[in-house]
């Protein structure tokens, strides 16, 4: 069973949750990341992602392993789909399992967060006047060296 | 032989995927990031791309071997 994944094809929601199934867990929590239609007013028409995915399969799992380092009896599931996606399509579902709910929510947000900083997958947005490559959407963190420091890496 | 791998933006600047440079061999990142503004004055947006040399993050002055393949990732975006 590969739980961290990169594919083409649209994302079946229900594996990656069977995935990470457990006798011991009380919870599963899984974030659903879409393709959103309207951003700061301008109007997405459809997107392109595009990885270096062996690299971002090794990258998922790495996030995987942080997340079991901190919650030993969490299991983890993360798959993202490359290509073309249009307007509420599924780019990324990411499955947690834990015995306990809080545990759950706060691995999966911390999942998604990690793949922003460090999974090498691209996204281009195409508008109806143009096409971008999108970089550097942390919101929260910026480099100042413009690239993350070792620390944030390993 | 050195494998360079280019996504996003800087594959549409060079207009390929995957270059190759035997004379890479014993150069660190730095200097083949200079070789790439060199050869391809467009691509300015190298300065800001993480490097990994054999699918792991790696550090400008790392020097590479032959047969490492170094790839310059741009910010990302997934999720």
């Amino acid at each position: 069973m590969q739980r961290y994944r990169i594919i083409e094809d649209p994302i079946d929601i229900g594996e990656v949750v069977t995935k990470v199934e457990d006798r011991n867990a009380g919870a599963i929590n899984t974030f659903i990341g879409t393709v959103r239609e309207m951003t700061k007013g301008k109007k997405t028409v459809f997107l392109k992602y595009d990885a270096y995915v062996p690299m971002a399969e090794k990258k998922l799992e790495q996030i995987g392993d942080e997340i079991v380092e901190q919650y030993p009896e969490a299991k983890v599931a993360i798959t993202h789909r490359i290509g073309r996606l249009d307007i509420q399509d599924i780019a990324v579902v990411i499955a947690v399992s834990t015995p306990h709910r809080a545990d759950s929510f706060a691995a999966s947000r911390y999942a998604i967060e990690r793949i922003k900083e460090i999974v090498p997958i691209w996204k281009k947005e195409h508008w109806e006047d143009g096409e971008e490559w999108i970089g550097d959407q942390l919101e929260k963190k910026s480099y100042s060296k413009g690239h993350p420091e070792e620390e944030d890496l390993t | 032989m050195i494998e360079i791998l280019l996504f996003a933006e800087l594959e549409e600047i060079v207009g390929e995927r995957k270059l190759t440079d035997p004379q890479l061999v014993g150069k660190t990142i730095n200097e083949v990031r200079e070789k790439l503004k060199q050869d391809y004055p467009n691509i300015k947006q190298i300065d800001r791309a993480m490097v990994a040399v054999n699918e792991e993050y790696a550090e400008d002055d790392q020097q590479l071997n032959e047969g490492d393949v170094v790839a310059f990732i741009p910010p990302v975006s997934g999720g």
